[in-house]
């Protein structure tokens, strides 16, 4: 007990500071992006369908540490994007925090993307026609009825890309690498320590996470239920 | 108010071939599910896009594929009561009449507060679509339309979920409150009564086809083809052979029948309603079936038997029976004297069809 008490006093809090920042970010912009993405492929023909629900579900399925190769390979300093990058606008990619936020987006994307997509599915489209003929604009429409409508689905996926950006480990290490207090999250951190024998702190480390990760559930659970009064108990 | 349609459209074996014009302010439109009612209906809100055709309110060209016009459905000024009446269930009362109105604050919060006396939704306004009865829902949906001042509205079957009186109800309620509405309205149903009720002009489509056009009463008297006959509810249809001009051969009653008036030359069907029998007792007269009874069905107002044809239209191949539905009067008259003997084909009862 006096050792975890040590541990804790003497504990460097910046993995849980830099992975919540990290999973904040990549979660705004996930959201963004993905029901923007659903949007463009719920209205595109069943061709372009199949080919942009494939290329945007795949960093899912794809191991974590192929998404990092790919990234690496176009953002290194030595490829033209990052070289174009560098010179214009003395941005850096790799090892930086902003690799860490574009890691864990680009693997938290997909599950975003999917969960507005099956929200947006379920909408009754008579809905969208009657905005339609009610003269309401298409962007209207799409912000105040669909969303609105569609919106638990939408807030269980916001929680899902949160839970999954904040706990990104393989292509974040290979991108963003693990520099304490600068790109070292908490994943990174435990691996660490794990490296060092020092299991007692991460042990701790493991506590925190599983806090998070129960928070999370019960959110997501707080918000379904409230939706879901109706359905009967089996 | 004049509306004028012509339109053709097609989706994988399905063609939609739709044209009428009316200066009327009620058309109904009538057909059996999956025959293209709700497509057309769809095409002049402009939520489906015709392949080719026009579409036109008084001068107000909506669509014309030559012209390559394709005005938005936001700028049609048609409005949509959908079969679910289609409410934003996110939006209370309020917010779903004032979704689509343009002007600042006051004006909406005034458009509102009028809809609200006119469609008697007072005390409703904060609840949300999933709180309101049927009834409800359908006032908030028309007061949502008509706070934004449609030129058509287009009625897509609204009772079709309800149960038959609540289906009365509703239908009674929504023609009252669309009494004083002037501009035009084109109501789609399968149902024959509400169509008979509700309009002045009358399309029958059937397979995407308009059929008939025209004089809603008219059609119902001469409905003038076979799938207006059917549509208008005539239970018996059988085909005709033209023997001379006052007689013709109903093939599948097993019967000649003879005319007075002059039978017209292109008759290929001769049509007739179920109600329209007058019951024979004795002696055989002049367009006279025997009655045989296959079956008989007893409902809470009237009785309803199914009679095997004469024998003669046995030998065709199978043959539906033939309908005669009796109603109280004559039910009391059918319990004093016994069954008829035969049933009179009443020869001003008589449909003549085109194929």
């Amino acid at each position: 007990m006096e050792e975890i008490m040590e541990i804790l006093q003497k504990l460097d809090w910046s993995p849980l500071i830099i992975s919540l920042k990290t999973g904040v970010v990549a979660t705004i912009i996930s959201f963004f992006l993905g029901i923007y993405a659903a949007r463009k492929v719920i209205k595109a023909g069943p061709r372009v369908k199949a080919v942009a629900d494939g290329i945007l579900t795949l960093p899912m399925v794809l191991p974590p540490t192929v998404a990092g190769f790919f990234l690496l390979l176009l953002f290194s300093r030595r490829r033209p994007l990052g070289i174009f990058l560098y010179e214009n606008f003395d941005i850096k990619i790799v090892q930086t925090w902003l690799g860490c936020i574009i890691a864990a987006t680009v693997i938290a994307f997909p599950l975003m993307y999917r969960n507005a997509r099956a929200a947006f599915e379920q909408v009754d489209v008579n809905l969208v026609y009657a905005g339609r003929t009610l003269g309401m604009s298409e962007i209207a429409i799409f912000w105040k009825v669909v969303v609105p409508t569609a919106g638990p689905g939408i807030i269980s996926g916001t929680i899902l890309t949160f839970a999954r950006a904040m706990g990104e480990y393989g292509a974040t290490s290979m991108l963003a690498g693990n520099i304490p207090g600068k790109t070292g999250t908490i994943s990174q951190r435990i691996a660490m320590v794990i490296q060092d024998g020092d299991y007692l702190t991460a042990g701790v480390w493991v506590v925190i996470v599983m806090l998070i990760a129960f928070a999370v559930i019960f959110l997501m659970n707080l918000i379904s239920g409230k939706k879901m009064k109706h359905i009967k108990r089996w | 108010m004049a509306i004028c349609v012509d339109i053709k459209k097609r989706i994988g074996e399905f063609s939609l071939d739709v044209q009428f014009a009316s200066e009327s302010k009620r058309i109904g439109i009538l057909g059996a599910s999956g025959c293209g009612k709700s497509m057309t209906l769809k095409s002049i809100a402009g939520i489906e896009e015709p392949d080719e055709g026009k579409i036109r309110i008084d001068e107000r060209v909506l669509f014309d594929s030559r012209k390559r016009i394709n005005i938005k459905p936001q700028k049609r000024q048609v409005g949509y009561l959908f079969q679910n009446y289609a409410l934003f269930p996110t939006m209370t009362v309020e917010q779903n009449i004032a979704a689509g109105l343009a002007g600042n604050k006051d004006e909406k919060a005034e458009k509102v507060r009028e809809m609200i006396k006119k469609f008697r939704i007072a005390g409703l306004e904060k609840r949300f679509p999933g709180e309101l009865s049927g009834g409800q829902q359908q006032r908030v949906a028309l007061a949502r339309i008509m706070a934004y001042e449609p030129a058509v509205i287009l009625l897509d079957e609204p009772y079709s979920a309800l149960d038959m009186f609540l289906r009365d109800r509703l239908q009674q309620e929504l023609l009252h409150m669309l009494e004083d509405y002037e501009g035009t309205i084109i109501m789609v149903s399968h149902n024959r009564d509400e169509i008979y009720r509700f309009s002045d002009d009358l399309l029958i489509m059937e397979n995407g086809r308009a059929e008939t056009f025209g004089n809603s009463r008219e059609i119902f008297a001469d409905p003038g083809n076979k799938a207006a006959a059917r549509l208008t509810g005539c239970k018996n249809i059988s085909k005709a052979e033209l023997v001379d001009a006052h007689h013709l051969k109903a093939t599948d009653f097993g019967l000649v029948i003879h005319v007075e008036r002059e039978i017209p030359r292109d008759t290929a069907y001769i049509g007739f309603r179920a109600h329209d029998f007058i019951p024979v007792w004795g002696e055989r007269r002049d367009n006279c079936m025997k009655v045989k009874i296959a079956s008989e069905a007893e409902l809470p107002f009237e009785k309803q038997y199914y009679l095997e044809p004469d024998e003669e239209a046995a030998e065709n191949e199978e043959k539906e029976p033939v309908c005669w539905f009796v109603q109280r009067e004559m039910l009391k008259e059918l319990e004093e004297k016994g069954m008829p003997d035969y049933v009179e084909f009443a020869q001003e009862k008589l449909l003549f069809l085109k194929s």
